[in-house]
């Protein structure tokens, strides 16, 4: 990673495979890398050096537009803060990303996620007339809605309390198992990182385990 | 397209996009109100072009026509009809200023007279003109006169029955100041009035009609003289044009006054709503959307706002353009015809290019966020200096408001005035925020609010210089329209003293002086100073022939090309003073001018000038210079020379005198025992004039409206700019332990600076202009207005401090856990 003039190495030597199925979680302390791991996996951002594939697709010889979509078709996002649109209503939240992918039966599918996700009576909610579980809620359905083939969640409970936290872990492993996503997992919780099958720990960029 | 509409919907619900639409259907609707109505007069001008004319082409000149002329007309085989226009006193029962017309039975050749019996009457196209021995009046004048038809009326010497009442009288119809209401009668009775004397302003005028190549060969055939010129379709009834003309540019300025205003506010609300859509997008980037999904989505969304806003603002123009006709009704005396779609299309041109040039800027940057900013929100921020992008914008905005004012020093005038405005009250608001805000400065404040207030002022002085500087534009806006606006009116109305005198008698004949004097002393009115008036024009000037051809101003090539009004006298009256040079000598062979037409005509103190007075001339030295009050509405004279070099010249004499109300009667005793006078009532032409001027205030206050809204869009968008910001930054300080006194207290005392600051650099603006049009257009000397310089600051203070309560009040009612989540 390059940072203005000074190169700033802040990931090295990673080496990190995700089978298809497979629940990673990431956990490191602050600053470790985890948050850039994931930019990385995600082809948010790019690295200096090295490659990283997705579906068998090299990010670096793609340019952002194609990233996009290819992002838009397999990758799903949950973030710590939400990240929904404070212009849209819970059911346009989660329309979204199918409408970029010009599917013509949005409307049906967001409703039926949204009611897997126990929102039904929230549809046209805008984002601050929800609580913070239930936005994250609104954010797990959006991510589902593609039926994404990896899911990458950073700190999903990071900005919930204990009660709402552990109810969207809740549904994110068991949307999971349904849907046969990947699941990458960014967490400071090491009892979060436990229920994952591996867990890779970052420290000072590298991977120590 | 459909999401495009979806999303238009939803930023519209969330009530992003409502200054930015308001902004645009001002714009729009200023421009196209002011365009449609300019399309009404165009075509009614060319619709009427004929019957304007009574002819299809009409010459005018102020000496009597040779021979000769009509002798051309003759040979071209054109139909003719003669004519001569001049203001006298009519008298009947009672006295009234006339307005003359004496007219061959054929006239007029196009178009048609209308007269009725009795006025209200129904009335009929008139086959011919006023038999000899009879006249014509006008309405007014029947009942002015107490003369209906069939009673007699006393012209100069002569005595003529009332035959018709004039309904229509084609050149008349967009009459601009009918000050002397019509009396028509036969040309051959003239001469039996025996009105035409020395001094007696007079037109002469030739109608000619036939086919187009038989005028378009008589009038190049034609050599003109001084003192002559030809009216035709194109040059059509100068007056009214430029009268009409002025107004319309006038009421074209202000348009474009509220066109750029709302360009501010297009700019700034797009601004904010690219600021508020960053994550957004970041989010759809993350969520696979494509920059060119984004850029389409956006652009269309933006489109079919503009499109939609667009078209609002026309409908909106076009009732305005209803409202100004009916404003100016009785000034244009016209039935207008409707007006065209093209002042739509210049509408949505200019919205679009508002749209283009000041939204698209900041949009493109929304199509560049990276996607990255969903996690690390620092990246992606928006840029301040994008000046860049506006500058295209900006650009194309001044070409097409410089198209529209149609002239091309005019439009650049008031857009480049206006950038010069923006950059001054931004540099000077970044210059005064940094010395404000100096750590040393900042020391010295005991009051830690204030001091945390003014240290935020600093962090943000770029911004709050932005701020500022659109912050004091709306304001000068909306003080300029308010204050100064008022102050100019009042100032015009001061301008008239109430001793003034209030009559003036013209056409008085040498030998007539005496018995005047004694008719005054007569009936107890004070003799009033009686001047000689002898009629030259400027031949020369150092030696080298003077022509209209040497300026380019109209007023100037007027003044030239017509004869000046002369005087002569020993000592300088008392409502003159010199500014340049000295007083002549009485024997000296020397001139003294009026200072605005010295400089109008390029005339410098020491230039020899040659004069033509009936076939003779003399050469004088201009050895003063003379500054005038026009509005003592005493007797002024541009050029006054010593008694020694025109005394021997033919002369009238002229006269301004006060008649106190009830004293009426002398006027009509006055016209029958000197029936070749005339009285002219000043303050009943001020009157009239003045109904005009207020009629045009009128329509143009109305499209002040549309500035004036434009100007408070500016202020809003520019105080909603940094709410976000600061709502963030006072949820901080709450999270930090601050007390809500201390948080509003900081946010009060940032913005206390910013609407002082910004208060008086409206002020300094607004009363800056203010002199700029008082001495430049109207020609008033503005006194500077303390209510201005209170309300303006105040103005500043109190806006800032009404945002600072109602942000607070938001920020406050918020939790500060849900404000920051918000903004993580």
């Amino acid at each position: 990673m390059k940072s203005g003039t000074n190169d700033l190495v802040i990931l090295r030597e990673i080496d990190l495979e995700v089978t298809h199925g497979e629940a990673v979680a990431v956990v490191g302390a602050s600053g470790s890398g985890k948050s850039t791991l994931l930019a990385l996996l995600a082809g948010l951002d790019t690295a200096t050096s090295g490659a990283v594939e997705l579906d068998g697709q090299d990010f670096l010889s793609l340019d952002e537009d194609r990233r996009a979509e290819l992002r838009g078709r397999t990758v799903g996002f949950v973030f710590q803060s939400f990240q929904l649109l404070p212009s849209l209503t819970a059911l346009e939240n989660v329309m979204l990303p199918l409408e970029l992918g010009n599917d013509s039966a949005a409307e049906t599918r967001a409703k039926s996620i949204l009611t897997r996700v126990g929102l039904a009576e929230r549809l046209q909610h805008y984002p601050k007339h929800l609580s913070g579980g239930e936005q994250q809620r609104v954010a797990l359905a959006r991510a589902f809605a593609v039926q994404p083939k990896l899911l990458l969640a950073d700190e999903p409970t990071g900005s919930l309390d204990a009660e709402a936290g552990a109810e969207i872990i809740r549904l994110l492993f068991e949307m999971n198992r349904e849907y046969g996503t990947t699941l990458v997992l960014v967490t400071h919780d090491e009892s979060l990182a436990a229920r994952c099958g591996r867990v890779v720990r970052l420290a000072g960029g590298k991977i120590v385990r | 397209m459909k999401q495009a509409l979806r999303m238009l919907a939803r930023d519209w619900r969330a009530g992003e996009l409502r200054v930015l639409a308001g902004a645009l259907v001002i714009a729009v609707a200023a421009i196209t109100s002011v365009a449609f109505f300019a399309d009404r007069i165009a075509q009614g001008l060319a619709r009427d072009a004929h019957q304007l004319l009574g002819a299809d082409l009409v010459m005018v000149a102020d000496k009597p026509w040779p021979g000769e002329t009509a002798a051309l007309l003759e040979r071209a085989g054109v139909q003719r009809a003669e004519g001569i226009n001049f203001i006298s006193m009519a008298s009947a029962k009672e006295s009234q200023l006339a307005g003359v017309k004496a007219v061959t039975e054929n006239y007029p050749l196009r178009g048609r007279l209308r007269i009725a019996p009795a006025p209200g009457a129904p009335d009929a196209p008139a086959e011919r003109g006023p038999a000899p021995g009879t006249v014509w009046l006008e309405e007014r004048l029947v009942s002015a006169l107490d003369a209906p038809v069939g009673a007699r009326v006393k012209l100069g010497r002569a005595e003529f029955q009332v035959a018709a009442v004039i309904t229509l009288e084609p050149e008349r119809s967009t009459s601009f100041f009918n000050i002397a209401p019509r009396l028509m009668m036969h040309i051959a009775d003239v001469p039996a009035t025996g009105l035409i004397q020395t001094g007696s302003r007079v037109s002469y005028y030739l109608y000619a009609a036939g086919t187009a190549p038989q005028i378009k060969a008589l009038q190049s055939s034609i050599r003109l003289e001084r003192g002559q010129r030809i009216d035709t379709l194109e040059t059509g009834r100068p007056e009214v044009r430029s009268a009409i003309e002025r107004a319309e540019r006038f009421l074209g300025l202000t348009a474009l006054l509220a066109a750029i205003l709302a360009g501010v506010a297009v700019a700034l609300g797009a601004r904010r709503f690219v600021e508020r859509h960053l994550d957004g997008c970041a989010v759809m980037r993350c969520l696979g959307a494509t920059q060119a999904q984004l850029l389409r989505l956006y652009g269309l969304e933006f489109l079919v706002l503009g499109l939609a806003a667009c078209a609002a603002g026309c409908a909106i123009g076009y009732v305005a353009q209803e409202v100004i006709a009916a404003a100016v009704a009785e000034v244009i005396r016209a039935e207008l015809p409707a007006p065209r779609l093209l002042p739509a299309v210049q509408g949505f041109l200019v919205g679009l290019v508002l749209l283009l040039g000041f939204a698209l800027p900041p949009l493109v940057q929304l199509k560049n966020v990276p996607a990255v900013r969903v996690i690390r929100r620092e990246s992606g921020a928006t840029k301040t200096g994008t000046l860049a992008a506006y500058a295209a914008g900006f650009g194309s905005l001044c070409a097409l408001l410089v198209w529209q004012a149609g002239d091309l020093k005019l439009g650049f005038t008031v857009v480049g005035g206006f950038a010069a405005a923006v950059l001054v009250f931004f540099l000077v608001a970044w210059v005064l925020l940094k010395l404000l805000t100096h750590q040393r400065c900042i020391a010295l404040v005991r009051n830690k609010m204030l001091r945390y207030g003014l240290a935020n002022l600093r962090r943000h002085a770029r911004g709050n210089a932005v701020q500022i500087a659109s912050l004091a534009l709306g304001l000068t806006a909306v003080l300029l329209l308010t204050f100064t606006r008022n102050d100019l009116v009042e100032a015009w109305r001061r301008s008239a003293p109430p001793d003034a005198p209030n009559r003036f008698l013209i056409g008085v004949q040498p030998e007539q002086l005496e018995p005047l004097q004694a008719f005054f002393a007569a009936h107890k009115v004070p003799v009033p100073d009686l001047y000689p008036m002898v009629r030259g024009r400027v031949v020369a000037r150092n030696g080298t022939p003077v022509s209209e051809a040497d300026y380019t101003e109209e007023r100037a090539k007027r003044l030239v090309e017509r004869e000046f009004n002369m005087s002569y006298m020993k000592d300088l009256p008392g409502h003159n003073t010199v500014v340049a040079g000295r007083w002549f000598d009485p024997g000296a062979r020397e001139i003294s001018v009026e200072q605005g037409i010295a400089e109008r005509l390029g005339w410098k103190l020491g230039d020899e000038l040659t004069w033509q007075v009936g076939s003779e001339r003399f050469t004088v030295r201009i050895s003063s210079l003379r500054k005038l009050r026009w509005d003592s509405m005493k007797v002024n004279f541009f050029v006054v020379t010593p008694p020694a070099v025109m005394e021997g010249f033919p002369a009238s004499f002229i006269s301004a005198f006060r008649l106190e109300q009830g004293s009426e009667p002398i006027i009509s005793e006055l016209a029958t025992r000197f029936p070749n006078m005339t009285v002219i009532d000043a303050a009943a032409a001020v009157r009239q004039a003045q109904g005009v001027i207020d009629q045009l205030i009128n329509a143009v206050q109305f499209v002040f409206l549309f500035a004036l809204v434009a100007g408070l869009l500016v202020l809003y968008s520019a105080l909603v700019a940094t709410e976000d910001e600061r709502r963030r930054e006072a949820a901080v300080m709450r999270v930090y332990g601050a007390s809500r006194a201390q948080v509003t207290g900081t946010q009060r005392a940032e913005f206390l600076a910013m609407g002082v600051i910004a208060g008086i650099l409206a002020t300094i603006g607004a009363a800056v202009i203010g002199q700029v049009l008082a001495r430049r257009v109207f020609e008033l000397d503005l006194p500077p207005s303390l209510a201005l310089w209170i309300a303006g600051p105040l103005a500043g203070i109190a806006l800032l401090s009404l945002n600072a309560w109602l942000s607070s009040r938001k920020v406050l009612r918020a939790s500060p856990a849900i404000t920051l989540r918000e903004s993580v």
